[in-house]
């Protein structure tokens, strides 16, 4: 019997198209954001980089994603253990607003920050009577960035914690464990792997909004511009290559988070072979 | 230790996490329950009885309802407010629940290795007595396994071991022998028998296996709807059960449903002098209360027709229908009169009841030997 499809010729035409597709879409660009970088030699790409508003840029973008890394962390932990553990009103609802993040644009997001928290806004102007200042500053990216990046964590462990149920808990609950050793000894190397997941998409994400920062950071160059901000600014000032060796960046830091996942999902399988 | 329960009830609210049908239900009616020390007693019933319930309840993984205020005594300690971890209780899960990235060992200590640094045991001694377990459980060979590479039945044991190594007054099992296959399950029962007898701390399984609870336990607990319908050994749950559940429930029934006029039931073309007022009656016959025979007597005329033989076992089962009958009837005969009557499939034969039994409206139970 032959399955649909495997008629050499199609499978042939299949194989193809989906190399070529590849390489048209993903892999060309990519080509092209190194090729441009370097188009004037590593002297010229080594001088855009290490210039000081670049540099700033790198600095913030980093420093973001180290503060929203673990704010994510905790949350999806705690929002998981809540709706898998726990038997409430509401669970299903809330279940569902974890993904608004992702349902809403960024610059829906940013804007709604904005409208809240900036100087004319309905609680910023309470924080400007007491002399603090969310909007245009790493606060209001650290807070949009974290809006945005919020679902990974959860929706990496929601799944994985409800199949793998809490008879586990339970029993090391009757053998007198205290919740804290419990969390630490029995739920989190079960969610390890699945959590590095999450951290690792979060970190990816992090690292690359653009919609949502653009429209609380204010663009001030050296102080809130973020790599991608950076990037889009230099590239109107028509200094490709200072736009493309930024660019060269932020796709090796994707480079390293793809690698990082690879290696995840490898090490899980296996895993699952040999515990 | 002693285990007492007065007036424990548990409903489920509008978010029930209990048996399909039952949200918003009522999962336990007020229940008590009395398990005397270095008991093995048995909590038996069909789905959605309330069993695992109850002694989740026991155990103090679910509360029971504030109203009534039920009350849950070990010993003279009354535990109903104490939280699971303090309640000194070895639990069983049926899916055994090992920590699944935890070493056979490992597993076995971690109730150990979580108590308080004042009351913990040397890291010799933890040592020392997870060994004595897994030798105990006959898995010593097995310490530095995970539990994905043990079998179910060796997955189960070292659940055990887990559960006795803080040495509970208590022990609490729920289906503990479910989910493994007929021989290793009857290995595994023996075993725990033979444990429990050896060791003396207070047992409460739950099981929906009737041999099971029958063959393990002291005492059995038969419960339906929430309820317990009667407590009692096994030979007397059998002998003199308390109402038609649990006659239903413990062994095959046969129904014999007509309309009694002048001392003679009639159903059909079937006929049975029986000594009850007129008016509509059901019977109920165990399979061992019936004879099978080639000519009707005088009291029983029931004709029916052979249409399934099972030759298996201490006894040959037969199973009889007749156009009386709304469900076949099964009867057992002993492997010589099998053999004398050589019975055959669609041969037509006489059911003779040895005895009825009859449960009245009120619960009240009647058992009537037919004399010959």
């Amino acid at each position: 019997m032959q399955r649909i499809g495997d008629a050499p010729a199609v499978r042939r035409a299949l194989i193809t198209a989906a190399v070529l597709l590849a390489a048209l879409f993903l892999l060309l660009p990519l080509a092209a954001i190194f090729a441009q970088a370097f188009s004037q030699g590593v002297g010229v790409f080594w001088h855009n980089i290490s210039d000081r508003y670049t540099l700033a840029a790198i600095g913030l973008t980093l420093f973001i994603a180290v503060l929203t890394i673990p704010i994510c962390l905790v949350f999806g932990v705690a929002l998981a253990w809540l709706v898998t553990r726990f038997d409430f009103p509401g669970r299903r609802l809330l279940q569902t607003l974890i993904d608004i993040p992702f349902a809403v644009s960024p610059v829906v997001a940013g804007l709604i920050y904005l409208l809240l928290y900036g100087r004319n806004g309905w609680i910023g102007g309470w924080l400007d009577a007491h002399d603090i200042q969310l909007m245009f500053a790493w606060p209001g990216i650290l807070m949009v960035t974290v809006f945005v990046t919020s679902p990974f964590v959860a929706r990496e462990l929601i799944p994985l914690m409800q199949a793998q149920g809490s008879r586990e808990e339970e029993a090391a609950v009757t053998l007198g464990a205290p919740g804290w050793t419990i969390f630490r000894r029995v739920t989190l190397p079960n969610i390890r792997w699945a959590l590095l997941y999450g951290v690792v998409l979060t970190n990816a994400r992090a690292v690359g909004e653009f919609g949502a920062v653009s429209v609380v950071s204010g663009a001030i160059r050296g102080q809130t511009m973020t790599l991608p901000l950076h990037l889009e600014q230099l590239y109107q000032d028509y200094n490709a290559v200072g736009a493309f060796a930024s660019a060269a960046l932020l796709a090796l830091i994707a480079l390293f988070t793809l690698a990082a996942k690879a290696g995840l999902e490898w090490r899980t399988a296996r895993q699952e072979v040999t515990p | 230790m002693s285990i007492r329960l007065t007036d424990i009830a548990k409903h489920y609210g509008h978010a029930g996490k209990g048996s399909p049908g039952q949200a918003g239900g009522r999962a336990l009616e007020p229940v008590s329950l009395e398990v005397a020390k270095g008991e093995l007693v048995g909590l038996l019933g069909p789905s959605g009885s309330g069993k695992t319930t109850l002694l989740r309840i026991i155990a103090g993984l679910e509360s029971p309802d504030r109203d009534p205020a039920g009350r849950i005594l070990f010993g003279d300690r009354d535990v109903t407010d104490v939280h699971v971890r303090d309640r000194r209780i070895g639990f069983v899960f049926q899916h055994y629940a090992l920590f699944r990235h935890m070493t056979v060992f490992d597993n076995v200590a971690f109730g150990l290795t979580v108590l308080p640094r004042r009351e913990r045991p040397s890291s010799g001694e933890i040592r020392a007595r997870v060994h004595r377990l897994l030798e105990m459980v006959q898995l010593e060979h097995f310490a530095g396994r995970y539990p994905a590479q043990l079998s179910g039945g060796q997955q189960q044991r070292v659940s055990l071991a887990r559960a006795l190594a803080l040495r509970p007054d208590v022990l609490l099992l729920d289906e503990p022998f479910g989910a493994l296959d007929a021989k290793v399950r009857q290995e595994l029962r023996r075993w725990l028998r033979q444990l429990h007898d050896e060791l003396g701390f207070t047992s409460l399984f739950v099981t929906h296996d009737q041999e099971e609870a029958l063959e393990l336990s002291d005492r059995v607990a038969v419960m339906s709807h929430g309820r317990i319908e009667q407590i009692d050994t096994p030979d007397a749950l059998y002998r003199t059960p308390a109402n038609r559940f649990v006659f239903e429930f413990l062994g095959d029934v046969n129904h014999l449903e007509g309309e009694v006029r002048g001392g003679t039931l009639t159903c059909g073309e079937a006929k049975l002098v029986v000594d009850l007022p007129d008016g509509h009656q059901e019977l109920l016959l165990r399979p061992h209360e019936v004879r099978l025979a080639e000519a009707p007597t005088p009291e029983a005329q029931l004709p029916v027709t052979v249409t399934a033989i099972s030759p298996v076992g201490a006894e040959v089962r037969i199973e009889v229908a007749a156009d009386w009958l709304v469900e076949p009837w099964l009867a057992t005969v002993r492997h010589a009169d099998y053999e004398r009557l050589a019975l055959t499939r669609g041969q037509r034969l006489y059911a003779i009841p040895r005895h009825w039994h009859r449960f009245s409206a009120e619960g009240t139970r009647q058992r009537q030997a037919i004399t010959a």
